[in-house]
C-alpha cells in the first residue's frame, strides 16, 4: 500500500480579523484512514477542514491534499476532494434532484434521473426528489448535502458535523456511508461533537483547542487520553 | 462547463419567474411616475421617452442583479460549485448571460408601456430591440460583477447602485441617445455611431469583468 | 511597512514646499501675470484649475497602479496607498468641479455647462466615492483589499469611455468651451502651481497612507511569534488502521 500521506499539513494558520482561528497546525494523515477531528465550539475544526479543502486560504503554512499543494495546485486539489460544510451548498429554489443534476453536469457525469435517483434513495429522499429544497426540513437538507458530497466520488472527503440535524435513522445512515467510504479507500476527515460514536467509528483522532493541535492518536484513546474536559463535549448520541 | 452554468442559471431564473413579473411591474410603475414628474405635456413626454425607458430599466436592473446572487449566497451554493471545481469564469458568464436575457426581456416588455404612456414608438422595431440588447448587455456585465461583491457585504441594497450607476453612464448616454433617435427620427444616421459605442463598452466590460470575477468570489 | 521606514519629516517638508510654491504661483497668476484678452480676470482661475486637473488625474492614475499592485503582487502597503490615493484624488476632483462651476457662472451664466472633461470628473467622483463606501461596508480586510482593487481597475478603465461618450453627447449641442489653452507668457505660474499642488498632494497621500496602514494593523491580529514559524516537521498520527 502506498504510504504517502493523503493529507499533510505544515504550520497552518488562519485568522479572521483579529482572531487567529488556526495556529500552527501540522498533521499527517495516512491514506484510507478515517480521522475524527474533535474540539469545542470555536476550536477551529471547521476552519481546519475548510482550509484543507481549499474553501478558504491559509494565511500561513501549507498543505498537500491528495498529492497536490493547496496553494499552488488548488484546482487539482478540488478535483479530488469533497466538502460537507455546515452551509448546505444547495439551491433553495431547485428540487433535490435538480440540485444533484447541477453538480453532475459540472462534473461531466450522467445527469439523467435514473442515474441520480439511486443516490437519493440511499439517503432517504427518493419520494421528495422533485420537491423544492425550500420545503425541506434541516435534516432533509443534511441528507441531500450528504448525497451531493457522495456524488463527487472524491479521494479525500471532509465532513463538518455530518450528524448535525439528523434523526437516529439519519445517524445510522451516516455510519453506513462512513463505512462504505472506508471500504472504498477514501480518506475521511470528520469533525464531530459525538465523542463516543466518533471514537468507535474512526481510526485516528485529533483534538483542537483554540486553534492549536493539542492531541493526536488512535481514535479509541480519544475519550480517555484526549485531554478533553468531558463535560465540555456534549455527547448527543 | 459554461453550458452547465447556463443551464443552472436559466433554470434558477425560470423557477423564480414570479420575481421577474414583479420587477416588470416595478419598471412600469417607474415609467408612470416619470410621466407625473413631467406633467401631461404630450410633446415633452415624447421627447424624453427614451430617457425614461432607460432610467426605468436601470433601476429595475439593480433588483434583477441583486436577486441573481441571492440564490447563490444564501446557502453558499456558489462556494459549493467552486469546490467541484467549477471554473469561476464559466460561472460568471453563465450568470451574466442569464442576467442579460432577463434585462433584455424587461426592456422589450417596457416598450409597449412607453408607447402607450408617451406616444413614443418606433417603426424600426429591429433596431430598437438591437439597442435594448446592447444596452442591457452593458448593464449586465459590470452589474453581475458588482452584484457578486455586494451580495457578500453589508448594506447590499445601497452599495450596488452606488457602485454601478457611475460606471454605466456611457451605456445610459448611448442607449438613450440611440433610442431617442429611433423614436424622434434620425436624419444623420447617428444611431450607428451610438451603437458602436455600446459595442465597445460591451466588449471591454464583458472581457474585463470576466477576468476579475474569480478574485472577487474566492476567499 | 515601508511607510514607517520613511523619515517622518518627509511629508511635512513636502507640504511646506508645496504650500510655498502654491502661494508663489498663485500670487504670480493673480497679480503679476497679464490679464487675458477676451475673458479678463476670470481667466486667472486657470492657474489653479489646470494644475488641479493634472494632479487629480495623477492621483487617480496612481490609485489605479496601486490597485494593480495590490491585486497582482499583494502586500498591505498597496491597499493603504490605494485608499489614500483614492481619497486625495476625490478631494482634488471635487475641487476641480467647484472651480469649473466658479468659472462657468460668470462666463456662461450657469453653474454647470456639461463640459466633457468636467462631466467625466464628476462621474469619477461618484465612482470612487462608491468604492470608498464599499470599503466602509466590508469588514474582512482581505476581501476589502481585493474588491476595492477590482472596482478601481474597472472604474479607471471606464474613464476614457465615459469621456468619449460625454464628448459625443455634448457635441450635438452648442459647444461651450472651457479655457484649455494658455498662451506661453502664462506658463510659469502654471508650472509653479502644478508642482505646488503635486508636493501638497504627495504629502497628503503619504500621511493618509500612514493612517490607513495603522488602521489596518489594528484590524489584523498581531503576527505570530517568530519561533512558531520555524520549519515544522509534520506530527505523524500514530495508530493502526482499524
Amino acid at each position: 500500500m502506498d504510504a504517502t500521506p493523503s493529507v499533510e499539513g505544515w504550520g497552518l494558520c488562519r485568522r479572521y480579523g483579529r482572531r487567529w482561528a488556526l495556529v500552527d497546525v501540522s498533521l499527517s494523515v495516512p491514506p484510507a484512514s478515517v480521522v475524527m477531528v474533535a474540539g469545542r465550539n470555536g476550536s477551529g475544526k471547521s476552519t481546519l477542514l475548510r482550509v484543507l479543502s481549499t474553501a478558504i486560504r491559509a494565511d500561513r503554512g501549507t498543505a498537500r491534499v491528495a498529492g497536490h499543494d493547496i496553494r499552488t495546485a488548488t484546482q487539482e486539489v478540488r478535483r479530488r476532494i469533497a466538502l460537507l460544510s455546515h452551509h448546505s451548498h444547495l439551491y433553495e429554489a431547485l428540487s433535490a434532484l435538480e440540485n444533484l443534476q447541477v453538480v453532475a453536469r459540472f462534473l461531466r457525469r450522467n445527469p439523467r434521473r435514473d442515474a441520480l435517483l439511486p443516490l437519493l434513495e440511499e439517503v432517504g429522499l427518493a419520494d421528495r426528489a422533485d420537491d423544492a429544497v425550500t420545503t425541506f426540513s434541516a435534516g432533509m437538507r443534511k441528507r441531500l448535502s450528504l448525497a451531493r458530497t457522495l456524488l463527487q466520488e472524491a479521494a479525500v472527503v471532509f465532513l463538518d458535523e455530518p450528524y448535525g440535524q439528523l434523526d437516529p435513522p439519519g445517524f445510522r445512515l451516516v455510519d453506513r456511508l462512513l463505512d462504505r467510504l472506508r471500504r472504498r479507500g477514501t480518506t475521511v476527515l470528520m469533525a464531530t461533537h459525538l465523542l463516543e460514536r466518533g471514537s468507535a467509528l474512526c481510526d485516528l483522532g485529533i483534538v483542537l483547542e483554540e486553534g492549536r493541535l493539542r492531541w493526536s492518536g488512535p481514535a479509541r484513546d480519544l475519550p480517555s487520553h484526549g485531554g478533553l474536559d468531558a463535560a465540555a463535549l456534549p455527547v448527543a448520541d | 462547463m459554461i453550458v452547465a452554468a447556463l443551464r443552472k442559471d436559466f433554470l434558477l431564473q425560470w423557477r423564480t419567474r414570479a420575481q421577474v413579473a414583479a420587477i416588470f411591474v416595478f419598471g412600469a410603475t417607474a415609467l408612470l411616475l416619470f410621466s407625473f414628474a413631467i406633467g401631461p405635456n404630450a410633446e415633452a413626454l415624447r421627447q424624453h421617452a427614451a430617457g425614461f425607458l432607460w432610467l426605468a430599466l436601470l433601476l429595475s436592473s439593480t433588483l434583477t442583479l441583486a436577486e441573481s446572487f441571492q440564490s447563490e449566497m444564501e446557502q453558499h451554493a456558489l462556494e459549493g460549485l467552486l469546490l467541484l471545481p467549477a471554473d469561476a469564469r464559466a460561472l460568471y458568464y453563465g450568470k451574466a448571460l442569464s442576467n442579460w436575457a432577463q434585462l433584455a426581456l424587461l426592456g422589450v416588455a417596457l416598450v409597449p408601456i412607453m408607447v402607450v404612456l408617451y406616444d413614443a414608438g418606433s417603426m424600426n422595431v429591429a433596431a430598437l430591440v438591437g439597442i435594448i440588447l446592447l444596452g442591457s448587455a452593458g448593464l449586465s456585465a459590470p452589474g453581475t460583477l458588482y452584484a457578486a461583491m455586494t451580495s457578500q457585504a453589508r448594506s447590499k441594497q445601497t452599495l450596488l447602485p452606488l457602485l454601478l450607476f457611475p460606471l454605466v453612464v456611457p451605456v445610459l448616454l448611448s442607449a438613450v441617445k440611440a433610442t431617442s433617435l429611433l423614436i424622434l427620427g434620425d436624419p444623420m444616421d447617428q444611431v450607428r455611431s451610438w451603437s458602436l459605442l455600446l459595442v465597445c463598452f460591451d466588449l471591454i466590460h464583458w472581457s474585463l469583468c470576466g477576468l476579475l470575477f474569480g478574485r472577487v468570489v474566492e476567499d | 511597512m515601508s511607510a514607517e521606514r520613511e523619515s517622518p519629516l518627509v511629508p511635512y517638508v513636502l507640504a511646506f514646499l508645496g504650500l510655498v510654491l502654491l502661494l508663489w504661483g498663485s500670487w504670480w497668476g493673480l497679480f503679476a501675470a497679464p490679464g487675458e484678452a477676451h475673458m479678463g480676470n476670470v481667466q486667472r482661475i486657470m492657474y489653479v484649475h489646470v494644475p488641479t486637473a493634472w494632479n487629480a488625474m495623477l492621483a487617480l492614475t496612481f490609485a489605479f497602479a496601486c490597485a494593480l499592485a495590490s491585486l497582482f503582487r499583494g502586500g498591505w502597503q498597496w491597499d493603504a496607498r490605494l485608499e489614500a490615493a483614492m481619497e486625495v484624488g476625490i478631494v482634488l476632483s471635487i475641487l476641480l468641479c467647484m472651480q469649473g462651476a466658479i468659472w462657468a457662472k460668470p462666463t456662461w451664466g450657469v453653474w454647470w455647462d456639461w463640459d466633457p472633461r468636467l462631466t467625466t470628473t464628476a462621474v469619477l467622483v461618484f465612482a470612487f466615492a462608491g468604492i470608498l463606501a464599499l470599503r466602509h461596508f466590508v469588514d474582512d480586510p482581505v476581501k476589502r483589499a481585493v474588491w476595492s482593487a477590482v472596482a478601481t481597475i474597472v472604474a479607471y478603465v471606464d474613464v476614457p469611455i465615459v469621456y468619449f461618450s460625454v464628448k459625443w453627447w455634448n457635441s450635438l449641442h452648442q459647444l461651450q468651451s472651457t479655457p484649455e489653452t494658455v498662451s506661453r507668457a502664462f506658463h510659469w505660474p502654471l508650472r509653479i502651481n502644478a508642482f505646488g499642488i503635486l508636493f501638497l498632494m504627495s504629502a497628503m497621500i503619504g500621511l493618509r497612507t500612514k493612517v490607513a496602514a495603522l488602521r489596518l494593523r489594528s484590524e489584523l491580529a498581531p503576527p505570530l511569534p517568530a519561533e512558531l514559524v520555524a520549519p515544522l516537521t509534520a506530527q505523524r498520527l500514530e495508530g493502526s488502521a482499524r
